[in-house]
């Protein structure tokens, strides 16, 4: 096996542990898995951040402040903190679209979606759309890319349309843009959006408003990286 | 490695010419003639993905149906090859569930980084009418003079550029003055209307080299592609490049010049062998430089498969400072702890030139970092100056530090192997620290100690290798020295 980002052998050691049930083999090598930094410690009840103060991060109390978005999103956990490394996958992943890259996501985002979102007992994953440009562009959603690794049933209730990279933006503009997103199927029952990173939380919120407004109680996301 | 492998190696790479094909003569087509000659100059010679191709869909069908462009497909299958980055090792693919084409088919991950070849998608090639280049009556403003030796090795090259398909290895120690050698037979490739093209494994190189051609040819259309150049599109007659940049092409250039051909990336990598042998045309004068030839080169040298011509002392005819080998036996232990061996403390502190500036060659990153406060208190001994710097590839600011030492702002630079070619500073020592491990080969070894003496105002510098026990590739790298002198001293 070699390590899908930095292409070095993976050498396996053999005990007994896994001389007759062999692991199942891993993406990354142990070099390159240790640059992953998992959001543990103390975080934002709201947004999923670390955060030493309180309840809730000062993005999210100026969010609950305004009636606007009040309770739009019941809340958002993340996988992995931001990092230089992880800012050069995603990049590789997304941008220059090496699709194969998102294995080695698979088992962190497999384990922290069972222990985050295991209480709801009826919830349909929504993955966050692209616009179809953006899609002819990629080839690939990386939302859907990432929803698929859960077992859960996932509905492509919105669509989007297509406006300029929110990477582009700046936090101000990102704020006041308008609302890309269109629900094309109306959902009943509590809803997990899935996205590759939230940022300021706009692209969120913009797809929960929706969906709260064609009648979805709950709303929750779950997103790769908080960043 | 598995059978498949095997396999693959007895049977050889498929060869281009077996795929690439060959320029029709085109139907009519309705559009002005201008309009077909710029498509020509940005096309003709390169292997392109849609994107790639400025044109909207409906022209590009109309090009495509009169066979101006050619549709091959850009990954084969069993086992797969990307005819882009010719790469044949299966891991290097993989599958994605494709929204384009609604199918789940393999891409190529190793050519990634230039933008991604997919199954879906074909590879356009120009087949429509060739380019004639512009004729130059007198290109080149150079105004220098070559040396006796340089001058051999300028009539060799100008000889197989006027002859046309052919290989020629130019071997000249570093610092011979390899750019003004191929002067007079690159103005001969332009006289005759030739398209050229100069590849280099490094970025640093295309970007010092661009100001040079630039003064030296003014009224020729001249481009330098790297990662990250201003432009991209290499339509010009006259080419500077990285190796890497050249996937893009196919049959394109009539002179190609690789220069260091033995570098790391080029040796390493097989991609960049196969994607200069595929920009060249098949009538192509090859023209490769070296100052360490690998192994492969030599016996191809030695059984006279490979023309070559020597450049046995440099620009200024001083020899080639010969390094000197220290030994310590508190290397490694004082290195792990972040100290100097005593070996080069001693040695440091009885400098024959002690105002020289001083690069010192590590070989990992992290030491480079790590003995930055050990040789700022050493200098602070010996010294009156004491700004100390570390650099390596990763560094964001090599550009600036570079610069920054080269201005003298700068005492000491400690480097990894990254500086180790294409660059020249003036007036320097040189001490690698652990010249035994693995990294410093002989080329290497050779390489880092043609950074000393490289003006003709200093043109001796000290070069020590500092060492707990000689490697075959330091004693290599010695004779290699000492014999390129001979050879030079032979000739006066």
């Amino acid at each position: 096996m070699f390590c899908i980002w930095c292409d070095t052998e993976i050498m396996i050691e053999v005990n007994w542990n896994n001389l007759f049930y062999p692991d199942h083999p891993k993406p990354l090598c142990d070099q390159c898995e240790t640059k992953l930094d998992f959001l543990s410690g103390n975080q934002c009840t709201l947004c999923g951040r670390n955060w030493d103060f309180g309840n809730r991060c000062r993005d999210c109390a100026r969010w609950e402040k305004d009636p606007e978005w009040q309770g739009v999103l019941t809340f958002n956990r993340s996988v992995f903190s931001y990092s230089k490394a992880i800012q050069e996958m995603v990049a590789k992943w997304k941008y220059r679209g090496d699709y194969v890259l998102v294995e080695s996501f698979r088992q962190g985002f497999q384990a922290a979606f069972t222990k985050q979102f295991s209480f709801l007992e009826v919830a349909v994953i929504v993955p966050i759309p692209l616009s179809l440009e953006r899609l002819s562009e990629r080839g690939f959603n990386q939302a859907e890319a990432l929803a698929d690794f859960l077992n859960a049933t996932t509905i492509q209730a919105l669509t989007r349309i297509h406006g300029e990279k929110q990477s582009k933006k700046t936090r101000r503009e990102r704020l006041v843009s308008t609302n890309p997103f269109e629900v094309v199927t109306h959902i009943k029952t509590p809803v997990i959006l899935i996205d590759d990173i939230y940022t300021t939380g706009i692209t969120i919120r913009h797809a929960a408003k929706k969906l709260r407004d064609a009648g979805c109680p709950e709303v929750y996301s779950f997103t790769l990286i908080r960043g | 490695m598995n059978r498949n492998h095997w396999k693959m190696k007895l049977r050889g790479r498929s060869h281009v010419e077996e795929w690439l094909p060959a320029p029709t003569d085109p139907q009519q087509l309705d559009s002005p003639l201008e309009e077909i000659k710029a498509f020509a100059t940005n096309f003709s010679g390169k292997l392109l993905v849609r994107h790639e191709i400025p044109i909207d869909d409906k022209m590009l069908a109309n090009l495509v149906s009169t066979q101006f462009f050619t549709c091959i497909p850009s990954i084969t299958q069993n086992p797969h090859q990307c005819r882009r980055c010719g790469n044949q090792l299966q891991r290097l693919f993989a599958n994605i569930p494709c929204s384009k084409c609604g199918r789940t088919h393999v891409y190529c991950r190793k050519c990634i980084e230039m933008g991604r070849i997919m199954h879906c998608e074909p590879l356009y090639v120009w087949t429509g009418p060739t380019v004639n280049w512009k004729k130059y009556d007198q290109p080149c403003k150079w105004s220098g003079e070559l040396t006796a030796h340089q001058q051999q090795a300028a009539d060799q090259i100008s000889q197989l550029i006027e002859k046309g398909s052919g290989e020629l290895l130019v071997w000249a120690v570093c610092g011979a003055g390899k750019t003004e050698m191929l002067f007079p037979g690159l103005t001969r490739a332009l006289q005759q209307g030739k398209r050229i093209c100069i590849a280099t494994p490094r970025s640093d190189v295309v970007r010092e080299l661009l100001p040079r051609f630039q003064r030296a040819f003014p009224t020729v259309s001249i481009e330098a592609l790297y990662g990250g150049s201003e432009h991209k599109e290499g339509k010009s007659q006259l080419i500077l490049s990285t190796t890497h940049q050249l996937l893009r092409f196919a049959r394109a250039f009539d002179v190609m010049v690789i220069d260091e051909i033995d570098a790391f990336p080029f040796h390493h990598d097989p991609s960049l062998a196969y994607a200069t042998s595929r920009a060249a045309r098949t009538d192509a004068s090859n023209i490769y430089l070296t100052a360490t030839p690998r192994s492969n080169q030599k016996r191809r040298i030695s059984s006279q498969k490979l023309p070559t011509v020597f450049v046995p002392v440099r620009f200024h005819g001083e020899p080639l400072p010969e390094p000197t080998m220290k030994q310590s036996w508190d290397l490694r232990s004082s290195l792990k702890r972040h100290l100097l061996p005593s070996a080069f403390i001693q040695w440091f502190s009885k400098r024959s030139r002690p105002d020289r500036q001083l690069l010192i060659f590590v070989p990992t990153i992290e030491l480079a970092s790590q003995l930055v406060p050990s040789i700022q208190e050493l200098c602070s001994q010996y010294s009156t100056k004491k700004m100390v710097d570390f650099v390596h590839a990763g560094d964001t600011n090599r550009k600036k530090k570079v610069d920054a030492f080269r201005a003298k702002k700068v005492f000491v630079l400690i480097t990894t192997t990254i500086l180790e070619r294409g660059v020249t500073f003036p007036s320097v020592d040189v001490a690698i620290l652990d010249a035994g491990h693995h990294v410093f080969d002989e080329a290497a070894l050779v390489q880092i100690a043609g950074r000393a003496g490289r003006s003709p105002d200093d043109p001796t510098g000290e070069v020590v290798f500092f060492h707990n026990g000689k490697t075959d590739a330091m004693v290599h790298a010695i004779q290699s020295i000492k014999k390129m002198n001979k050879r030079g001293k032979e000739f006066n």
